[in-house]
Order: C-alpha cells, then sequence, then structure tokens
C-alpha cells in the first residue's frame, strides 16, 4: 500500500535520508525507532509529500507522491497524519478542528460534517470536550483531537509522528490507547514512536533508522529479541532500561 | 494672557469640519488600500520565487527610507507627467498615501504570516486542504489576531501625517486650525484644540488595543 524506494534527502549539504527503502501492506503497523536525528520524522513526512525528496520514488495505493502531475491534496487527504506537537488551530474549537477539512475536502455540508465528528470525539473520549479550545484542553487531550481530526477523514491510512514525545507521562497511554484500538481495527500505520512497550503490543515489523539509513526491517518478535545490528542492540538497551 | 477666546472654534467650526473630513478620508483610503496592497505584496514577498520575492522587497525598501514628504510631491510631480494631464492634489496625495502605507502594511502583516507556526501549515495540508484554503482558514485567522494592535498603532501614524498633505496645498484639520489661528489671532485656543483631538485618537486607539489584547487573553 505505502511503498518508499531508495529514498534520498538533503537539506543544503546536511544529509537527511541516505537511500530508504521499506513497504507497509494493508492492514500493517510498522514503527519506525531510532535515536533523535537519524531522518524518521523526515521520512514519514516525505510519504505524504510534506517534505520533497530530491531522489527515489514513494507510492501510496499506487500514485507517486512526487509526480508533478500528482494530486497532492487528494492523495493527503486519504491519509491521516497526526503530529508530535499536535498542531490543533487554536482559533477553533476541539470540534471544529474535526470539522474543517471534511467540509473544505470532502465538501460535506457543516451539519454532516459535525455530525461525523461529534462521533469521532466521542470514540476518543472527549464527548465533553467538544466546544473546548486547544488552550483548554490537557495535552493528552489535544492529541486525541489530532487523532480525530485526521480520522474524520476516513484515510486508508496513519502516519504519527512521535504522537506522545510531548506529552507528560500519565497522559501518554490514553493516547496510546486510542491508537492501539485503531490498530486493532486493522488501521495501516507507520509510527515513528520511542514508545517500545506500544511497538511490542501492536506492531507487526519495526524499523529501525539511524544516520538517514533504514538499518532493520525486522517483524518485532525478532527486532525485541535478536536485533541484527550492533546499533539496534546499543538502542535497545538505553530505550528499554529507561 | 487671561482673555482666552474660545469661541474662535465654534466660529470656525465648518471649516475646522472640511479639515477633519480630509483627514479622515486620506486615513480610511490609506488604510483600506495599504492593507490591500500591503497583504498583495506580502504575499509576494513569502513566495518562494525570487523573481516574485525580490520586486516587492525592493518596493517595501525604497518606500520605507523616503520621507513621506517626498512621496507626496513625488506623485504629485511625476503622475501628471508620466499620464500627461494633471490629476489634482487630492487624488495624488491619496496614491502617495496608499503607496506608502501599503510598505508598511506589508511588513506587519508578513511578520503576522510568519509568526505562525510553520506546523500549523502542515497540518491543513495534511488533511488534503490545498494551499489557498490553509492560508484563508488557518494562517490569517490567526496572522490577523497577532498583527490587529500593529494595524492599529499604524492608523493612528497615518492620522498624524495627514498633517504632510499641506505640501500639495491640501487643508487637513491641522493646516485648517493653523490658517484660522494666523487669520483670527488665536494661535493658543486652536492649538491646544489640535492637541486635544490628537490626543482623544490617540487615547481611543490605545483602549482599543488594550480591549482587543484582553479579549484574547481570555
Amino acid at each position: 500500500m505505502i511503498a518508499v524506494e531508495d529514498v534520498h534527502k538533503s537539506y543544503g549539504k546536511l544529509q537527511i535520508l541516505r537511500g530508504c527503502s521499506a513497504t507497509v501492506r494493508q492492514g500493517e503497523v510498522v514503527v519506525i525507532c531510532g535515536p533523535s536525528g537519524s531522518g524518521k520524522s523526515t521520512l514519514i513526512k516525505c510519504v505524504n509529500g510534506l517534505v520533497p525528496f530530491e531522489r527515489g520514488t514513494i507510492t501510496v495505493n499506487g500514485v507517486s507522491v512526487s509526480d508533478p502531475k500528482t494530486d497532492l491534496p487528494a492523495l493527503r487527504s486519504r491519509i491521516g497524519m497526526v503530529f508530535q506537537s499536535f498542531e490543533l488551530y487554536p482559533h477553533m474549537t476541539a470540534l471544529e478542528n474535526v470539522s474543517l477539512a471534511q467540509i473544505h475536502v470532502l465538501k460535506r455540508s457543516r451539519a454532516e460534517a459535525d455530525e461525523r465528528s461529534e462521533k469521532i470525539l466521542m470514540r476518543v473520549g472527549l464527548g465533553s470536550k467538544m466546544t473546548s479550545r486547544p488552550s483548554q484542553l490537557s495535552g493528552g487531550q489535544q492529541q486525541r483531537v489530532g487523532i480525530a481530526r485526521a480520522l474524520a477523514m476516513d484515510p486508508a491510512a496513519m502516519l504519527f509522528d512521535e504522537p506522545t514525545s510531548a506529552l507528560d507521562p500519565e497522559m501518554i497511554n490514553e493516547v496510546l490507547e486510542v491508537m492501539q484500538e485503531l490498530a486493532l481495527e486493522g488501521m495501516t500505520m507507520m509510527v515513528v514512536t520511542h514508545e517500545m512497550g506500544f511497538a511490542q503490543r501492536v506492531a507487526d515489523r519495526v524499523l529501525f533508522m539511524d544516520g538517514g539509513e533504514i538499518l532493520e526491517d525486522t517483524p518485532k518478535a525478532q527486532f525485541f529479541t535478536a536485533p541484527a545490528t550492533e546499533r539496534a542492540k546499543q538502542f535497545l538497551t538505553k530505550v528499554l532500561t529507561h | 494672557m487671561n482673555d482666552f477666546d474660545w469661541g474662535v472654534i465654534a466660529r470656525s467650526w465648518s471649516f475646522l469640519a472640511e479639515g477633519m473630513a480630509l483627514s479622515a478620508l486620506l486615513v480610511l483610503v490609506a488604510t483600506v488600500g495599504g492593507l490591500v496592497l500591503g497583504f498583495g505584496l506580502a504575499l509576494m514577498r513569502l513566495s518562494t520565487h525570487r523573481f516574485i520575492a525580490a520586486p516587492a522587497a525592493a518596493y517595501v525598501t525604497v518606500m520605507r527610507s523616503l520621507p513621506l514628504v517626498l512621496v507626496l510631491f513625488w506623485f504629485y510631480f511625476l503622475i501628471p507627467l508620466a499620464i500627461g494631464r494633471p490629476i489634482g492634489s487630492l487624488m495624488s496625495a491619496l496614491i502617495a498615501f496608499v503607496m506608502f502605507e501599503a510598505a508598511f502594511y506589508c511588513e506587519i502583516i508578513r511578520a503576522g504570516i510568519a509568526n505562525v507556526r510553520k506546523g500549523q501549515a502542515e497540518a491543513g495540508l495534511a488533511t488534503g486542504l490545498r494551499r489557498g484554503q490553509v492560508m484563508r482558514h488557518i494562517v490569517m485567522p490567526q496572522a490577523l489576531r497577532a498583527m490587529m494592535p500593529l494595524v492599529l498603532n499604524q492608523i493612528v501614524i497615518v492620522f498624524q501625517d495627514t498633517s504632510l498633505v499641506y505640501v500639495v496645498a491640501l487643508h487637513d484639520f491641522l493646516t485648517t486650525a493653523s490658517i484660522v489661528a494666523s487669520r483670527d489671532g488665536r494661535p493658543t485656543e486652536m492649538y491646544t484644540l489640535v492637541a486635544v483631538v490628537y490626543l482623544i485618537i490617540c487615547l481611543s486607539a490605545t483602549k482599543a488595543v488594550e480591549f482587543y489584547r484582553k479579549g484574547r487573553t481570555t
């Protein structure tokens, strides 16, 4: 469903991605981990064309992301994205945040969009917070609105860019639970995260990145018990003991 | 000094009102025109294409480095030369004000837009919104809030600057008051009136900014 092939990306002279290749099949949950600065976030932002890349190809359902003829907005509307810093629209209520793209991209009427938004907000446990502004919500609640905003578009796949990194520890679980539920329902997911517990519970495969390369692409069981590279071993001892 | 004649204000009221009307017209046109043109310039300056961004940047730099009096003179003498017929003091002053203010509004608007976090636009794009929609529904509403106080401040400055139109023989509020002052020999009364009026307008604008800021934080 998502195929990444030999993607290179640099900012000026700084090379961020050096030939990354990976595939994500329908219904698969792939966790991407690795030390900071390894290119995880850049890679995931390449998938929906938020970050342009110089070399290689990425296709989503057979449509190339980098082809100038591709209707990128249409492609993006089918891929949900959740950000590390939530990026809720501060001038709108939770409900309006979730409805905006439904109205302007899917051309649903406001009533129709709001009805759908209410259902999804209820589902992520925010039925009582619909009219709250982001500034009135806790980090965990904000991120759940962020997930609801992506889900409201009925995406074929979801991208998560360190969804819990900016959260206080006691709020991490409420977000992970929502993600776990999604995974169990068969959502195709690419998740950049340091939450190894989450990876152990729901991931099908783990990609380990370092220095702009994908060093490991292995089934989860193998990654946690017998990582192939020394760097992955070191990384695991660091994140698991902490 | 103890025989002030405040009646001079009442007697010259209609003349002063004409001056005030001209000042108000200049402020209105300069603000609306300046904001519209400034918005266009700001979008140009934010473009990633050099050929679009560079001319706008050059325009802003030139306009901001010239004194307004010079710009007023310039349009007064140059436009008739360029189009081959006179357009009158008022029209040339209105054009000069709009062109001059646009440079300042461009910078205010540009800063407002640049202050909105990049992630906000990314979030909008990621849901499939097009660039124009992201600008309209996500970036501009936030930018407008941030730049409101600066815009109000700029309006006060424009109001004070309208007094410069005397150089192209127009009578704004200060100029009319000045004419009455020398005609009737009542400078103290007239200039006190002018000061009080400017003070009231400036204070109300400041209050509006404060009121606006309060509204935002709650």
